[in-house]
């Protein structure tokens, strides 16, 4: 048999453990056994989960700081829900409102993306996080003002209120301060988990390629980079554009599983709440970033127990989870014994170049 | 018709002018070399015929086609490679994805083809084509370097300092080499600190003093120039 490279192997065993857990937690589910609580977490797991791997895509691979990326979450979300709802005098298929709605939000999270990345891309230095940190407010204050309805001739759209969208019996979609409305809730664990898996596939794709490791090397050699041919500005658009259009599904997804939604929600907490699931799995590890995503959407959940220490709590395990992640000596503790113990089952890392980095 | 031109070309750093109007030529064929103290502008030259900088006057022209407006990437197809100062390899991958990196703009098969000339060149590039670049020594980081260069295939070779912190023994073999490559028809522009041994192989050599050309002739009579050995050769 042909032997498989290492970097191969340990995608699938990503893909293999991720399809258990999918398909265990699928089961647990529908059987009633988790909590109400966390069974309604899922859905937002989901998309927390793709959106820490689009981050990593830009914070990990690419080396570029973004501070707003909810901002693009926020297009993907707003977008997708106006898609779905239009979408409903049309079909009363809920999926297939759904995957119209995530491929929408991909399409202006994308466009939204572009329009960031052009003109900031093209420099040397940390501007993309000054801009991302504008774009996600600008984002914000700007679907506060946002009226949108729908009736039998189509859209309408207003930036004053919903009397002056003129609509004949139409529905309000969006409602300005107030946010999206009557959102139709079609998103499903089943998509989302697909979602995941695209995701994952992608940056997968995009880290293992030549250009991937074109993309990782623009970091600490972008000189080199330049004189072998490889078109910087166009690379590093290239995946910030992935990744913003990841986030814009990844936004819908969340969006479209809430009847309501206010931009307030998309806002710079939301953002760093991100860039913490990136940080806390490892810059540049995506699975590593998927865990952190799930465990810290669960984590106040969990600590509702403790009620009023429940922040302090969340604090308190954020720091832990630092120090044994970058303390050698903590890790030795912890994760060598578990390691030897379940040695067999855990492939070998790849020599870097990874999605693993 | 020269396969370089460069005329009248003024550089800058901001407010810092680094060159100040020098005009060279390279023809198809030879080894010119660009020679002048630190900071004398040498590697800012490399930088703008290669398209990292841009020039804010003055023209150059590769094969009869203005270049200068030309980003970097765009530079390989046509045939033009720099080989940057200080070993610029990619220090996370390996030699040979070092050197697939090089042919990046190329087919699979003509890079499997050029992975050969290059393995004959360096040999110790073969040896260690698994091994990561980043822990090869100084000297195999230039051979790499010089290895992903040649893998573009390239009409016109630019090396920036190619001896940099090398001993004398591996200095006298990357300057084998590049014989090697002139002798094969490549035509090549060598920036060095080493006067000596770069005036030995080079057809002709410019001097660069801060921005200025100040001297340019054959490599054999700016070696027995007597400003230059005062200045350049140590006596
Ligand atoms: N990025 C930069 N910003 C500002 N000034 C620069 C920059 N790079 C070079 N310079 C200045 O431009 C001048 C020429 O530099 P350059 O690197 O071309 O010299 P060099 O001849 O290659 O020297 P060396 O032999 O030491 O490599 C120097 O005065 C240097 O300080
Ligand atoms: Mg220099």
């Amino acid at each position: 048999m042909k032997k498989l490279k290492p970097t191969t192997r340990s995608n699938i065993f990503t893909y293999g453990a991720l399809l258990i857990i999918f398909t265990v937690v699928y089961i647990l589910n529908n059987g009633g056994v988790i909590s109400n609580n966390i069974s309604g977490l899922l859905i937002p797991i989901c998309a927390y989960v793709c959106m820490s791997i689009s981050l990593n895509l830009t914070v990990g691979i690419l080396g570029e700081l973004s501070l707003g990326h909810a901002g693009f979450m926020s297009v993907g979300a707003f977008s997708g829900v106006i898609a779905a709802s239009a979408l409903r005098n049309v079909t009363d298929n809920g999926t297939l409102q759904l995957i119209a709605a995530i491929a929408i939000g991909a399409v202006f999270a994308a466009i939204a993306g572009a329009i960031v990345g052009v003109p900031v891309l093209r420099l040397n230095g940390d501007y993309l996080a000054i801009v991302t940190l504008a774009f996600g407010e600008i984002i914000k204050n700007l679907l506060n003002n946002f009226y949108i309805g729908v009736d039998n001739s189509g859209l309408h759209f207003s930036m004053k209120d919903t009397a002056s969208l003129n609509m004949d019996k139409g529905t309000v979609i969006v409602n300005g301060p107030m946010g999206a409305v009557g959102i139709p809730k079609v998103s499903t664990l089943i998509v989302g988990f697909i979602l995941i898996l695209i995701c994952y596939a992608a940056t997968a794709n995009i880290t293992n390629s030549r250009t991937g490791r074109a993309i990782k090397a623009i970091r600490d050699n972008r000189i080199a980079v330049e004189s072998v041919g490889i078109s910087v500005a166009k690379y590093k658009l290239m995946t910030f554009v992935t990744s913003a259009a990841m986030a814009g599904m990844a936004g819908a997804l969340y969006a479209l599983n809430y009847t309501t939604i206010t931009p307030k929600k998309f806002d710079f907490n939301t953002s760093i709440l991100i860039l913490v699931f990136v940080v806390l799995g490892g810059i540049g590890n995506v699975r590593g970033g998927m865990i952190a995503a799930t465990v810290l959407v669960v984590l106040p959940e969990l600590l509702r127990a403790v009620k009023d220490y429940r922040m302090l709590m969340y604090a308190v395990v954020l720091i832990l989870v630092m120090i044994f992640t970058n303390n050698r000596k903590a890790r030795g503790l912890i994760i060598d014994p578990a390691k030897k113990l379940f040695g067999k089952l855990i492939p070998k890392r790849g020599k870097g170049g990874d999605a693993n980095g | 018709m020269a396969l370089l031109k460069v005329s009248d070309i003024h550089v800058s750093y901001g407010s810092i002018r680094a060159i100040k109007g020098i005009s060279f030529e390279v023809n198809e064929g030879e080894i010119v070399t660009l020679i002048g103290a630190n900071g004398a502008g040498k590697s800012t030259t490399l930088n703008t015929v290669s398209g990292l900088l841009r020039p804010t006057e003055g023209t150059i022209e590769f094969d009869g086609k203005v270049i200068n407006n030309l980003p970097a990437h765009k530079l390989i197809p046509l045939g033009i490679v720099l080989c940057p100062e200080g070993r610029r390899v990619f220090s996370h991958m390996t030699v040979e994805e070092n050197l697939d990196m090089g042919g990046y703009t190329k087919s699979k098969q003509e890079n499997k083809d050029s992975l050969e000339m290059v393995y004959e060149y360096f040999p110790r590039l073969k040896e260690r084509r698994s091994q990561s670049a980043g822990t090869l020594s100084g000297g195999e980081q230039q051979m790499l370097a010089m290895g992903r260069a040649l893998m573009s295939r390239p009409r016109l070779m630019m090396l920036d300092e190619p001896s940099m912190g090398l001993a004398p023994i591996l200095v006298d073999q990357i300057f084998d080499i590049i014989k090697t490559l002139h002798k094969n028809g490549s035509t090549i522009l060598l920036v060095e600190q080493n006067a000596s041994a770069a005036l030995k192989i080079a057809d002709r050599a410019y001097v660069l003093e801060t921005g200025h050309i100040t001297k340019s002739g054959t490599g054999q009579e700016l070696a027995q120039s007597d400003d230059i050995r005062k200045a350049y050769l140590g006596g």
